[in-house]
């Protein structure tokens, strides 16, 4: 147990520098980007983050905070949602993106997988693997490959491959809905509140394969995570988002070492336990302040 | 046992025809999880099309192409007014838009071809089948035949297209969620325009069939309502659903009008199919062929 504990510390450490060395250049870019849904309901109030390439960033928050809206308006697919980007830019590998359809971004390499897996439930497996292809105009048997590949990081995925999605574990269709961005050979995934509903042996194992997937394909990962303490151990860097604003950034192992993020988001304090109008006294003195 | 084969096969035949308008219906909820109010609408519309271009002393071969253009210019523009502005709203939003397209595509059919019944000639006479009746003594008739076989074509070519496809894939992608279709890079508008305009397309079909046996006239936009048991029967999502509900409404009212007609004073082949549908609704609510309700505890 320690012996792992040990592995993932100087694996972040090494990792870490990693990003201070490529941070010069962001792949993905989101410069104070302001949302208002509905033309009246302000949710982001200007988030500005950055990915590196090949890297994963956690984006970090409470309920509400804005997580999903900031993927969401990444991916483009906030209109759908009567959202809109009012403020700010959001480039990918230097290049505007915030105009685009969601198919033109999907083909330019950035996937959003959504919250709570949106698998098509009365599509097999395979065939909603399928579909995440798409957008690639290319032979049969490239397409196949790919699928292999698929069915290569999630083997369970193989078994499974002639069900209909609704009759697979919520593990198993979080599995579909990541592999089904990996169709569309994606650059980065969005990938939004992984490990929701999802027990936490499943979880650590979705992770493990985005590791995996970071590591081996290259893919970057952005993802908006409430389970904050499995996210900062797999992530390289990390943002926190408290009312529509990034509060706090940092490196994930700085993160996870802060008192304050240690406080609000791992529920654990220093001075043992508080009395409740502290806890809320502080925290708002603290959050605007930051 | 003649007179009972005879029944039967003008039942199955006839059925036929109401499985076309249901296939419209069909496609549409597919693809896009809403039931098409305005289907019968479109048929309507698209015989009177057909029939009042012709009336320019145009040859039905030309006749049928520009028909057909029109009803697919219809499809694509009621995607990009009517529907593109509604996605991700609820499927009763999307319902109550359909009955109101119903009314506005029944009065556009009126404003531009005039509201008088108008027949419609395809060359197929409704007739018995000669070596049929010389050698067993039905009648089976011809029109109903051509129909059947131009229903299985559309059928089987449907099918495919659904199941065997990329496009077909993203079809039914799009009916199960809009928003993780989107996700995935499928382009909703194109998906929506291709859709509606293969509903207005079989639209067409049924319209000329319905229109030649019953006149092309307003009461067109009613054999809707004879498709709706034929759905209950067959799944709101299922092509073959649809042939088999249609075979089974057709066959089960004429053989009860003529059976059990008598014992209640006959004339219940208006009623009939409601009945099985209600019936069916109890005991098998996704129908034969439609998708099983998903349920996960």
């Amino acid at each position: 147990m320690s012996t792992a504990s040990n592995a993932t510390a100087t694996d972040a450490a090494t990792r870490k520098d990693a990003v201070t060395t490529v941070a010069t250049m962001p792949y993905l870019s989101v410069n104070n980007i302001e949302v208002i849904y509905d033309h009246v309901i302000l949710v982001l109030k200007g988030v500005s983050l950055e990915v590196p390439e090949g890297k994963v960033v956690a984006l970090l928050g409470a309920n509400g905070a804005g997580k999903s809206t900031t993927l969401k308006s990444i991916s483009n697919l906030l209109r759908a949602e009567r959202g809109e980007v009012t403020k700010g830019t959001i480039e990918f590998k230097g290049q505007r993106v915030d105009k685009l359809t969601v198919n033109q971004l999907v083909r330019m390499g950035v996937c959003q997988v959504m919250e709570g897996r949106h698998c098509f439930q009365h599509l097999t497996v395979e065939e909603n693997l399928l579909t995440g292809a798409f957008t690639r105009n290319v032979p049969r048997a490239e397409i196949a490959l790919s699928l292999d590949k698929v069915y290569h990081y999630f083997p369970r995925l193989k078994q499974r491959r002639g069900s209909l999605a609704g009759y697979t574990s919520g593990g198993e269709q979080q599995m579909t809905a990541v592999g089904r961005a990996l169709m569309a050979q994606p650059k980065m995934i969005l990938l939004d509140e992984p490990s929701m509903g999802l027990a936490p042996q499943i979880v650590e194992e979705i992770f493990e394969i985005v590791r995996d997937l970071n590591g081996k394909e290259g893919v970057s990962f952005l993802l908006a995570e409430q389970n904050t303490m499995v996210a900062l151990r797999y992530a390289d860097y990390g943002f926190v988002l408290e009312n529509g604003r990034v509060v706090m950034d940092g490196a994930a192992k700085e993160l996870a070492g802060n008192e304050d993020v240690k406080e609000f988001y791992l529920g654990l304090s220093p001075g043992g336990r508080k009395s409740f109008r502290d806890v809320k006294h502080y925290r708002r003195r603290k959050r605007w302040l930051s | 046992m003649t007179f009972f084969f005879e029944v039967l096969i003008g039942g199955l035949l006839s059925g036929v025809m109401y499985s076309l308008v249901a296939l419209g219906f069909v496609l549409i909820y597919k693809a896009s999880g809403v039931f098409n109010f305005a289907q019968g609408a479109m048929v309507y519309f698209a015989a009177i099309t057909f029939v009042g271009v012709t009336e320019f002393d145009i040859s039905p071969w030309i006749a049928f192409p520009i028909s057909l253009i029109v009803m697919v210019v219809l499809g694509l523009v009621v995607e990009k007014v009517v529907l593109r502005p509604l996605v991700n709203q609820p499927q009763i939003t999307l319902f109550m838009v359909t009955i109101g397209l119903a009314f506005f595509i029944e009065g556009l059919a009126q404003l531009m071809w005039g509201a008088n019944v108008r027949g419609l000639e395809l060359g197929l006479q409704d007739v018995p089948l000669e070596w049929v009746s010389e050698r067993w003594g039905m009648s089976i008739s011809k029109f109903d035949l051509a129909a059947a076989g131009v229903a299985a074509i559309l059928v089987t070519s449907l099918a495919l297209l659904f199941n065997r496809t990329r496009i077909g894939r993203a079809l039914r992608a799009v009916a199960d969620d809009h928003q993780a279709a989107l996700a995935v890079g499928i382009p909703l508008q194109q998906i929506w325009g291709i859709v509606w305009g293969v509903a207005g397309f079989v639209a067409l079909v049924a319209g000329l069939l319905w229109g030649s046996r019953n006149g092309v006239q307003f009461a067109l936009t009613f054999v809707a309502l004879k498709a709706l048991p034929v759905l209950i029967l067959g799944g709101f999502e299922s092509i073959p659903g649809a042939i088999v509900g249609g075979l089974i409404i057709g066959a089960t009212e004429k053989l009860a009008e003529v059976y059990i007609g008598p014992m209640v004073g006959g004339g219940i082949e208006g009623w009939f199919p409601y009945m099985l549908a209600l019936v069916f609704l109890l005991v098998r609510p996704e129908g034969l062929f439609g998708e099983k309700i998903i349920r996960r505890v």
